[in-house]
């Protein structure tokens, strides 16, 4: 079919595609994110080099103490969201074809949110002293 | 040259594509920009460290032991120090991508003194991290 012939503008293939008031979410959400990563990023390398060899019992009543137990959870829940954001971004770039596109986001998903829920688990169960 | 499949009209038309990486020779801000995503991808499963000592953490002193001894062995240390590396260049590279984003720092000049600055400082940082760790041992 040539042009002349063709009466459809292409709006047609771009409807439903997406609102484009939401263009903007997932830099925001990716900014938003990063700028919380920064602060809670410096907060977790502290304390790591100042729990540097320690043994169990130290790292256990550190995460008692909710000024610690707090920051990391902020940090896993605020890194979860910049690392699900990140890889979508690339899986987006690098996997063309539509299935396993689909598969690798989901999976992206999937991953971010175990690694995130364990880590939330494993947090709250020092803390809470199980 | 690599060619696009596209569909229009149920006919599958040969579209070509824009030269990759290989046309360029890298310039320091390509070569930063392409490790801020290698680093990202890396902490992205450098996450399951973290996520690995909270839970031995969280199962009890005898797990958490054995996973201290391996990240205190050589090869332990080496991806602790790989994973500070990255996630201090990361975070480095996004506060240049803050500045870039108030739409400052885009002549040749400051492109390439950000791009410089922060393998450097990200070298740096690391080494000081370590260097603190060592100290307090």
């Amino acid at each position: 079919m040539t042009r002349s012939t063709k009466m459809r503008t292409p709006l047609k293939n771009v409807r439903r595609l997406g609102s484009a008031k939401e263009g903007a979410d997932h830099f925001w959400k990716q900014r938003m994110t990063g700028v919380a990563n920064l602060f809670l990023a410096v907060f977790l390398v502290w304390l790591l080099v100042s729990l540097g060899g320690a043994g169990h019992a130290q790292v256990k009543s550190a995460l008692a103490s909710p000024l610690v137990s707090i920051p990391l959870l902020l940090l896993i829940l605020s890194a979860m969201v910049h690392m699900r954001l990140g890889m979508q971004t690339i899986i987006e770039d690098y996997v063309a074809s539509e299935g396993p596109k689909l598969v690798c986001l989901m999976l992206n998903t999937f991953f971010t949110i175990l690694v995130g829920v364990a880590s939330v688990f494993a947090v709250l169960r020092l803390t809470f002293g199980a | 040259m690599a060619d696009a499949k596209s569909v229009r009209g149920g006919a599958k038309i040969a579209r070509p594509l824009s030269p990759h990486l290989q046309i360029y020779s890298p310039l320091i801000n390509m070569v930063m920009s392409i490790l801020h995503r290698i680093t990202g991808a890396a902490l992205y499963f450098g996450s399951l460290l973290l996520a690995w000592w909270l839970i031995a953490a969280a199962s009890g002193p005898q797990y958490f032991g054995y996973v201290m001894f391996l990240f205190g062995s050589v090869p332990g240390k080496l991806v602790l120090v790989g994973f500070t590396w990255a996630l201090i260049h990361h975070a480095v590279g996004g506060l240049r991508h803050f500045l870039w984003d108030t739409g400052r720092g885009y002549d040749l000049k400051t492109i390439d003194l950000l791009s410089w600055g922060s393998i450097v400082v990200s070298i740096l940082l690391t080494a000081l991290v370590w260097a603190a760790v060592m100290w307090l041992k």
